[in-house]
């Protein structure tokens, strides 16, 4: 387990602000104690202090997880976003598209959302923004990249895709083993 | 009529006479202070600033350089003059004004190993004479150099020491002493210069030991293999020699547990920057926010238009449940929601509830 360098911060901070934009200080800074990111294994942690004190007494090839695993840096240094950071990240989110109960199903098997099955989408997205997936009982799906921007989204088909999927709850069942 | 064009041609004729010769004597309040060997001159006179300010500025400016050329030109008449190649030029004396540097003052050089320990030891620089007398040759010679005093060089005859082997080229022992002498020399030399300059120069790899371990060996093989020009990138293995993979610098880390407000500082001063670096006006964002408001505009009158028709069909195709309407009041729930997500709990770190209520 070692911190971040500088240039791992920067690539994830990168990519969680295409996700919540500039409130990545509200998980930096927060009132209620201090949080930190430490990367093991190539997958970013956040924990609190506390956490990761006593996690310095477990050694190093049996230490699974610590905290939430935010997400992984591949072996080209990109960093990849994974669902079990959707419960810190949904909170703080920017843009939001809601889904249709129907195709409720289908985004969490790992589909992308056709705009048949938009239900909502916050105004001014861009296109490839990051965008969080609700359902229409507010409850957070996953990721996903907008495809399209909300006036784009009006006019095309509707079997054209709106959200490229990116991580879904459903993964807890499909990759429980790869989950850390 | 013709007298009169003649009388003036003269007198135009005595005027610009008259200008030429006014031309070389210049009246000035205040002499001018010159520097022949710059070719310079002060001119302190008060500048008459009711001229600078007019529109003759150009003019004014103008004469007051050819005034002060002048002067100056006069000045440089009144040298010494010499013909060089059939050219009339003037000796110009020694530059009496101070300029100041060109370029930086040269840094002190660190004191070199023997400065080091003779300012240590307070060993004082002792002068030595320039001659020195030699018996031999029964007259005073240089103290070295070509045809030195005391030249061991020229000597024709080396007694053999006692303990030395009778077989043994003396001459060529003394001539191999001096060279080692004059290498170590230089060798010091370059080491006081690398320590001026700060660089790092790998040590040598054997020590003068009789016997040498087994990683010094090692390490003088390292060494000689990388002293090459392309820094042993070239050099063939030896046999059964594997080239070590682990060269290069190793990276070093942040501790674990280190300073966390350091830590949140630096992240948050990261951010800042990363904010700082994205454009403050999104073109596209601009170019689509246009469009939306010219599409709302045309929208609503669309639905006032068909609105007193009662057509509600070509609409549907506009806001088919995209939580869009024409009016403006949408975006207002939108934003109530989005404060009420705000207000969301952070998550415990126990309870990791798959499932949402």
């Amino acid at each position: 387990m070692r911190p971040l360098t500088d240039e791992e911060t920067k690539t994830m901070f990168e990519k969680l602000s295409k996700y919540i934009g500039e409130n990545i200080r509200l998980l930096i800074d927060r009132p209620d104690g201090t949080y930190c990111f430490r990367l093991h294994n190539d997958r970013v942690y956040y924990m609190s202090e506390r956490i990761l004190k006593l996690a310095t007494n477990i050694s190093r090839d049996k230490l699974v997880s610590v905290g939430t695993c935010f997400g992984k840096f591949t072996k080209t240094q990109k960093f990849r976003l994974h669902i079990t950071a959707l419960d810190f990240l949904a909170p703080y989110a920017k843009f939001k598209v809601w889904v249709k109960p129907g195709s409720e199903q289908s985004f969490l098997y790992g589909n992308h959302i056709m705009k048949s099955g938009l239900g909502r989408i916050t105004e001014n997205t861009a296109q490839y923004q990051g965008v969080v997936v609700y359902s229409m009982a507010d409850v957070p799906l996953g990721f996903g990249v907008a495809a399209k921007t909300t006036q784009e989204c009006r006019m095309v088909d509707p079997m054209s895709i709106v959200v490229f999927h990116q991580a879904d709850i459903g993964e807890y069942i499909r990759s429980e083993d790869t989950l850390t | 009529m013709a007298s009169c064009s003649i009388e003036d041609v003269l007198a135009k004729a005595e005027r610009d006479e008259a200008e030429k010769l006014k031309g070389i004597t210049v009246n000035k309040e205040l002499d001018l202070e010159f520097d022949p060997g710059n070719l310079l001159a002060f001119d302190k006179n008060r500048l008459d600033t009711r001229e600078f300010k007019d529109n003759k500025r150009e003019d004014f400016l103008r004469s007051l350089a050819r005034d002060n050329t002048q002067l100056l030109i006069n000045e440089m008449w009144k040298l010494p003059t010499e013909r060089v190649e059939e050219i009339i030029v003037a000796k110009l004396p020694d530059p009496t004004t101070p300029f100041p540097r060109e370029k930086p003052a040269p840094k002190p050089k660190p004191p070199t190993k023997w400065e080091q320990f003779a300012k240590l030891k307070g060993i004082q620089k002792k002068k030595k004479t320039n001659l020195v007398w030699d018996d031999v040759h029964k007259e005073w010679r240089r103290r070295w150099g070509y045809k030195r005093a005391k030249d061991d060089t020229k000597e024709w005859l080396i007694e053999v020491p006692e303990n030395a082997d009778p077989s043994e080229d003396q001459f060529a022992k003394r001539n191999k002493a001096k060279k080692e002498r004059v290498a170590k020399n230089e060798y010091n030399r370059l080491k006081n210069i690398a320590r001026a300059q700060k660089i790092n120069v790998p040590g040598m790899g054997l020590a003068p030991t009789p016997r040498q371990s087994k990683a010094e060996l090692a390490q003088a093989v390292n060494v000689a293999k990388i002293s090459t020009a392309s820094v042993g990138k070239f050099q063939d293995n030896l046999p059964k020699e594997k080239t070590p993979k682990n060269t290069g610098k190793r990276r070093k880390f942040q501790p674990l547990i280190g300073d966390f407000g350091s830590e949140k500082q630096k992240q948050l001063e990261l951010l800042k920057v990363m904010d700082s670096k994205k454009p403050r006006l999104d073109i596209t964002k601009a170019v689509n926010k246009q469009m939306r408001e010219e599409d709302r505009e045309s929208a609503h009158k669309r639905k006032q238009g068909f609105g007193k028709k009662g057509r509600r069909g070509n609409m549907s195709g506009k806001g088919k449940g995209k939580g869009k309407c024409p009016s403006v009041d949408c975006c207002q729930i939108h934003k109530a929601s989005l404060v009420k997500q705000s207000q969301y709990k952070y998550p415990t770190p126990m309870g990791r509830n798959i499932g949402h209520s």
